[in-house]
This record gives structure tokens, C-alpha cells and sequence, in this order.
């Protein structure tokens, strides 16, 4: 008798701590106010929905990069989640193919970076880009008119950039001309126009070719010599991600190296504190081209509730969603039918007006290169090791020959210790 | 009418029961309870059998909680792959201990393939001399002042004690808020001409950082433990010396060094146990840089697990194993210090 009391009573505990039948449960990260537009919106599915219940877990970035993937790998996770390793996490992902109401209205409209999510040579739905990112430059007008240089123009390369902002510092005090993300996706962008091509023939890794070489080698010693900001470089070890907004926001750089997903961050915290534009992407030899990525929200497949899933991605991936999303967070749409009606962004500023349509244009010079590295398996793990090795570099640990080097082979062994 | 009356006792008045009494009553009902089985158990299994009885579920628990993962531990480091479920893994036998020791000279991290660790050992072992030495130095002279007869001497051992208290994400961000570019050091120095710096973006700063702010973190608890080893030294003792006139420092070397001794080992293993194990104060005050500068091994062996891409949860493994190695030896020199203590008491 006390053994089937305990055994209910255990069956009642593990019931608690189960998904319900009709609980949906997102993991979601913001980077600014996108959190609450969701969540305004998931309110609106609910009243509409009763039976579903849906749970908005709202997470740091770190959780998504960090805790997420070993979730998934133990075969757990939330229902949905909000990621940007789409295309190296894509074994995890539900195709919503069979569950969604309309899947030629996801092919249509979402079918351009469906490749991006789902593993490589399946027609799966895996989810949908939430927002297209390009990364890009910002400078901080203000700052250049008080010191009387003028902004560089559209086919401006990096040296030219350099130069005006160096010029920018000096008359104006302040701590560095430039500053980049600790990243390297940020740092892949200029890479690339200066000719690197990441991906080998037979879709592994390449050695770093003279391109990559070129602009890294260039990047350090600008860190060194104090043009770009070496702070958000040398501020953590290892792949870890920092973004150096804080001080493009303080009026602290002249020129900052991101991309378009700070365009509602900037205009919320700057204000009217000074006046900043949106370059596009400084030139190299080979290209002017930003790095395209963005965010997804996939749908995980150890759901328990697939069809209540495929209802929540329905509605979220609906027309009127995606355009009332896009246009009250200042996110580029992914969808196509809402790009091609015109998104009405809803912001007072033309500062934001103009960087959106400065990204908007940017879209047309991204090269072929760049757009493969989003469906590249591969891209995180090269984009680790530069960051690493890179960092090491500005901080004086390693010769910047060494430091290239060492990127090469680090890649090689995680390429081989992956088993893949 | 004289009736002859048995003799009785008078009648004792009720005992009163206290409340301490009545709390236990459940507790001797169980106990009452359990007493027939237990005495029966014991008949059948003897005394003996008794103790294993009774150490069963602490064992249980060690064993679920403490040995399987560190089985598993071991296990994961001889695999490979990214796969997290071990019949998923492909074992490798000691291939991850030979890429760790793959190194043309140990002393020179660069020599080697797996560098980061190397690095990351290095660190930690200057770390460990550095901050366990600065910190037995400092607990000890702080106890030695807490010992003496202050002014508010309560408030000044609260005062030391308080940062024990504190998160160490919340110790390690309010020291970089301190330190940073735009931060209160700066803001201090910058009336007397300072340019502001980022002093975390200087390889020595930031390792001393690491140091003192380690040290700030942990004094208050070593400073207690000395503390009560102090308070233990009999005042008969420094009354007879103060009587020959001896001199303080005389008074230090001959009397409180040697009494405090027990304390002082228990410190100084315990501080080194916890010193090898440095992670999250350093890790949100620095994460790790300059460079590699403060990245140490717990560190790069969270870094392997869980950040690099893709994870490598069987060289972060073997990079435990090892350190876990250093640890045990660390204990076993604990636990020869108490006994070594303990036959001097009995001596």
C-alpha cells in the first residue's frame, strides 16, 4: 500500500514537471525591444486561442549560444526557440512540413534562406528568419562635422575610413577612431572583401587564403596602433562575443563596425544625443560587401505538441505578423511578400529611416561569398578561431604570423576531433 | 475512633510536561515504532551489519551524485565527437590525454598542441602561489588585529567578513565597474591628471586584479577560522612572557605561530583547493583576457565544453581528470596534516 501511494505520488511529480497537452514553450532572446512586440503578439494568439498555452521564456543571449545546443543535444529543449546557429543545429529542428496549414505559403515567401535552417539537401520547414540582419558601418555624423572631415563615400575602402576617422579622433579626444565587434562574423565581412574564401572544395574549411590574411593581419595592427579600439577585443578570452555598441553609443568611436540589428538599439539610447548614419560596407580589393545573417525561430523536434507548434508558427509566420513585427521592431523582414509591399517602418526619426534604407540598398552589393556563410556548417567553427587567435594577437601573446597560423590549425583539429 | 489505615504512599502530583517534551512526543513514537525491526536487524546482521545499515543512503547518494559522474567523466574522456549520449560517442582511447600532452617543451605553452590548456595551467599555478600566499599573509594579520581589544570590534570582523557574503558575479561586476575605461578609479584619478584607461586591457593589471580581488572575496573566511585559532591560545601563556618582558615580535614567533599552526595548515589547504578551482569572479571581472592572461583551467575547461564550436565535452573531460588529479593530491596532504595533528593531541 505505501509503495503504490509512493509510486502515484512520484507519477503526480513527474507529471508537474512534463510539457501539458496544448503548452507551447518558446525560448526567446532579445536585443532590444523585439521581447516586448513578441510578446504583445503571442498575447493576441492566446486570447484567440484558448486551448493553446503558450510560455515566452525570455533568455540571455548566452543561454541561446551557450546552454541551448547542449539541451538539444540531450535530446530536450523548449518547443520553440529563437537561434542564430541555424544552420549547424539544424539536425535538431521539426519539419513543420506536414503540420503547417499552407506549406507552398512557407516555400514562397520564406523559401530564399530555407536552406539556411534545414540539413543539407532536404526540403524540410524548419521555421522562419525573424529578422535579416547585413552587418555594416555606423559613424557618428556629429562627431565628424565638429571636426570638419568629411564623411567617406558609398566605394570608400577601409583605409580611407581609417583615415578620416583617425583624423576624427584626434581633433575630437576621444579614446579610438574605429571599434569592431569581438566577433567573428563582424570580422569575416572584411575578410571577404578583401577576397577570403572560407569554404574548400570539398565543403570543409580552407587554409586562410592571402585575402583573410591580408585584411586580419591589417585589423591587428590597426588594434595595436590604437585606430581601432583593442578594448572589446582583449576584454574576455576565448570565442566569447562582445559588442563594442556601448561605446559607439557613448560618442566614444567615430566609426563602428555591427550591423543592422543596432538600428532600433542606437535609436533608443542615443536619441538625440548626436547625429549618426548607416555606411554600408567599407570597400577592399575584392568586394564592398556586408555579411548577411539574421535570427530564426525554429520549431525543436522533441516537442511533445507538434501540431499546437505548427499552429503558433503558423500565426507567427502570417503576413500580418511578420509585417506588424518587422515594422514595430525595425527589423528587416525575411518575408517575401511583405518586402515586396513595402514595410512602413514606425519610428519619427529619419535617422532610423535613412540607416534602414541604407541596409535596404547594402543588400544588392552583398557577394556571393558572403551569402553562402549562413548555410555553412562550418562558418561558427572558423569564426571561433579567428576570434581566439586574433584577440591573442592584439594582446601580445603571439606574432600575428603565429596567430594566422594557429587559426588554420585549430580549425583542422576541431574539424577532425567533430568527427564529421 | 481510632481506625487503623493501610499505609499508603501519598499520591505524587502529575508531571508537568514541558514544551520541549511534548515537541519530541512524534519523535519517540517513530522511534517507538521503529525500535522492534531495528533490534531484530541487528540481531540477524550484528553490529557491524548495523553500520553498513545506517551508512546505506549516504552512500547511495555519494555514489549517485559524486562517483557515477566522475566514472562518467572518465568514460567521456575516452571518446570523441560531438554527440552528447555516450553509446553515441566513438571511443578513442587516450587519443584527448595525447593531444593535451602533445608538447615539444611543457614550460613554453606555445610548444604544444593543445596551448590553451598549457597556458591555462600556467596561469592557474601562478595564480595559486600568488593569491594563497597574499592571502594566508593578509587573513593572518587582519585576525591577528581583529584579536585585539578595538574600538567597535564586532562592526570592524563584520566588515571583513562581508564580502564572503556577497555572489561572486556580484563581486565580480562591481569590480569591473570599478575598473573599467569609464569607471570609479578613473573618475577618482582624473582630477589629478590621469587619462582615463581600460586598466583590464593591460595583461599585469588584470592579472593583479584577478589576485586581489580574489583575495578581497575570500579574506573574511580565512580571517575567521584564525580568528577562532587565536581566541583558543591560552592568556596564561602571553601573561608569563609579558612577565619576562619579552619582546612582541619574540611573543609571535614563540607563542601564536606555533599554536595557530593547526588553523594555519587547514588554511592554507583550503585556500589552495579553492584557489586551483578559480572561475567565476575572474571569469565575469576579466572572461579570461587580456589575451589568455587570466583564462584558468576551470575556465578553459568550461570554454571546451560548452562555448567552443563545436564542443569538445572529451578533451574538456580529460582537462578535468587532470585537474581533478592536482585536487586529490591537495586532500590527501589535508588529510595527512589532521592526522598528523590528531597524534600530536593524543601525544
Amino acid at each position: 500500500m505505501i509503495l503504490k501511494s509512493f509510486l502515484a505520488a512520484s507519477a503526480m511529480a513527474l507529471l508537474a514537471s512534463t510539457a501539458h497537452a496544448g503548452d507551447v514553450r518558446i525560448m526567446w532572446y532579445s536585443d532590444g525591444v523585439e521581447g516586448e512586440v513578441f510578446q504583445d503578439l503571442i498575447n493576441r494568439f492566446k486570447a484567440q486561442n484558448p486551448g493553446i498555452n503558450v510560455i515566452v521564456d525570455n533568455v540571455a543571449y548566452n543561454v541561446i549560444k551557450e546552454q541551448l545546443p547542449v539541451q538539444l543535444e540531450a535530446g530536450n529543449g523548449p518547443d520553440i526557440a529563437r537561434v542564430t546557429s541555424i544552420k549547424d543545429l539544424a539536425k535538431h529542428w521539426l519539419d513543420l512540413r506536414p503540420l503547417v496549414a499552407n506549406a507552398a505559403y512557407w516555400d514562397e515567401n520564406f523559401g530564399q534562406q530555407a536552406d539556411w535552417m534545414r540539413p543539407d539537401g532536404s526540403n524540410q520547414i524548419s521555421g522562419f528568419m525573424t529578422q535579416l540582419t547585413l552587418t555594416g558601418g555606423f559613424a557618428n555624423k556629429t562627431l565628424f562635422e565638429q571636426a570638419g572631415v568629411p564623411l567617406p563615400g558609398p566605394k570608400a575602402t577601409w583605409e580611407e575610413w581609417a583615415a578620416a576617422s583617425k583624423k576624427v579622433a584626434a581633433s575630437q579626444q576621444i579614446p579610438y577612431p574605429m571599434a569592431l565587434d569581438r566577433s567573428g562574423h563582424r570580422i569575416s565581412a572584411p575578410n571577404i572583401s578583401y577576397g577570403a574564401n572560407y569554404i574548400g572544395a570539398d565543403g570543409k574549411p580552407a587554409a586562410l587564403d592571402q585575402g583573410a590574411k591580408a585584411y586580419l593581419t591589417k585589423f591587428i595592427d590597426w588594434a595595436k596602433d590604437g585606430t581601432m579600439s583593442k578594448d572589446v577585443w582583449v576584454s574576455a578570452a576565448g570565442q566569447t562575443y562582445r559588442a563594442a555598441a556601448d561605446d559607439f553609443i557613448n560618442g566614444q568611436v567615430a566609426f563602428y563596425y555591427a550591423g543592422s540589428w543596432q538600428i532600433p538599439n542606437f535609436a533608443k539610447k542615443i536619441g538625440n544625443n548626436f547625429d549618426w548614419v548607416a555606411t554600408g560596407s567599407p570597400c577592399g580589393p575584392a568586394a564592398c560587401t556586408g555579411l548577411p545573417g539574421g535570427a530564426a525561430l525554429v520549431a525543436v523536434k522533441y516537442t511533445k505538441n507538434p501540431k499546437e507548434v505548427a499552429k503558433v508558427m503558423d500565426y507567427l509566420a502570417s503576413e500580418p505578423v511578420i509585417k506588424e513585427f518587422s515594422e514595430r521592431t525595425l527589423f528587416l523582414p525575411a518575408h517575401k511578400a511583405v518586402l515586396a509591399k513595402g514595410v512602413d517602418f514606425k519610428t519619427d526619426s529619419p535617422l532610423v529611416k535613412d540607416a534602414l534604407n541604407k541596409f535596404v540598398e547594402a543588400t544588392k552589393t552583398t557577394s556571393d561569398m558572403a551569402q553562402k556563410m549562413p548555410g555553412w556548417r562550418w562558418s561558427d567553427t572558423v569564426y571561433g578561431a579567428i576570434v581566439t587567435r586574433v584577440a591573442q594577437a592584439i594582446a601580445g601573446e603571439m606574432p600575428t604570423q603565429e596567430a594566422l597560423t594557429r587559426i588554420d590549425a585549430d580549425v583542422a583539429a576541431k574539424v577532425k576531433a567533430s568527427g564529421l | 475512633m481510632s481506625q487503623s489505615q493501610p499505609a499508603t504512599r501519598p499520591l505524587a502530583p502529575a508531571p508537568k510536561m514541558s514544551a520541549a517534551s511534548l515537541a519530541l512526543m512524534p519523535v519517540h513514537f517513530i522511534m517507538g515504532l521503529a525500535d522492534k525491526p531495528l533490534r531484530a536487524l541487528q540481531k540477524a546482521a550484528g553490529i557491524g551489519g548495523m553500520a553498513t545499515f545506517f551508512l546505506a543512503p549516504n552512500m547511495l547518494i555519494f555514489s549517485i551524485f559524486v562517483l557515477l559522474p566522475i566514472i562518467i567523466n572518465i568514460v567521456y574522456s575516452l571518446t570523441g565527437g560531438t554527440a552528447i549520449f555516450l553509446n553515441e560517442r566513438t571511443f578513442v582511447g587516450t587519443d584527448q590525454y595525447a593531444h593535451i600532452f602533445n608538447c615539444s617543451n611543457y614550460l613554453d605553452p606555445r610548444s604544444c598542441q593543445e596551448d590553451a590548456f598549457w597556458t591555462a595551467v600556467g596561469n592557474t599555478f601562478w595564480f595559486v602561489v600568488i593569491q594563497v600566499t597574499l592571502l594566508i599573509v593578509c587573513s593572518l594579520i587582519t585576525a591577528l588585529i581583529l584579536n585585539r581589544d578595538l574600538m567597535a570590534r564586532s562592526f570592524w570582523r563584520a566588515v571583513f567578513f562581508f564580502p564572503v557574503l556577497l555572489s561572486p558575479v556580484v563581486v565580480g561586476l562591481i569590480w569591473r565597474w570599478i575598473l573599467q575605461r569609464q569607471g570609479l578609479l578613473n573618475y577618482i584619478l582624473y582630477p589629478f591628471g590621469h587619462d582615463p584607461v581600460t586598466w583590464l586591457s593591460d595583461r599585469t593589471v588584470a592579472f593583479a586584479a584577478a589576485v586581489g580581488v580574489s583575495i578581497w572575496a575570500h579574506m573574511g573566511f580565512y580571517t575567521l577560522i584564525l580568528l577562532a585559532g587565536l581566541q583558543a591560545i591560552p592568556k596564561d601563556l602571553y601573561e608569563a612572557a609579558e612577565m619576562d618582558g619579552t619582546r612582541a615580535m619574540r611573543v609571535f614567533r614563540r607563542i601564536t605561530l606555533p599554536l595557530l599552526m593547526p588553523n594555519l595548515l587547514v588554511v592554507v589547504v583550503l585556500a589552495l583547493i579553492k584557489a586551483v578551482q578559480v572561475f567565476d569572479e575572474v571569469y565575469v571581472l576579466t572572461g579570461g583576457g587580456p589575451g589568455t592572461a587570466t583564462q584558468f583551467l576551470t575556465q578553459y575547461i568550461y570554454e571546451t565544453g560548452f562555448v567552443s564550436q563545436p564542443r569538445n565535452a572529451g578533451l574538456a573531460a580529460a582537462a578535468s581528470i587532470l585537474m581533478g588529479l592536482v585536487l586529490v593530491v591537495l586532500t590527501l596532504i589535508q588529510l595527512g596534516i589532521s592526522k598528523r595533528n590528531e597524534n600530536k593531541g593524543k601525544r
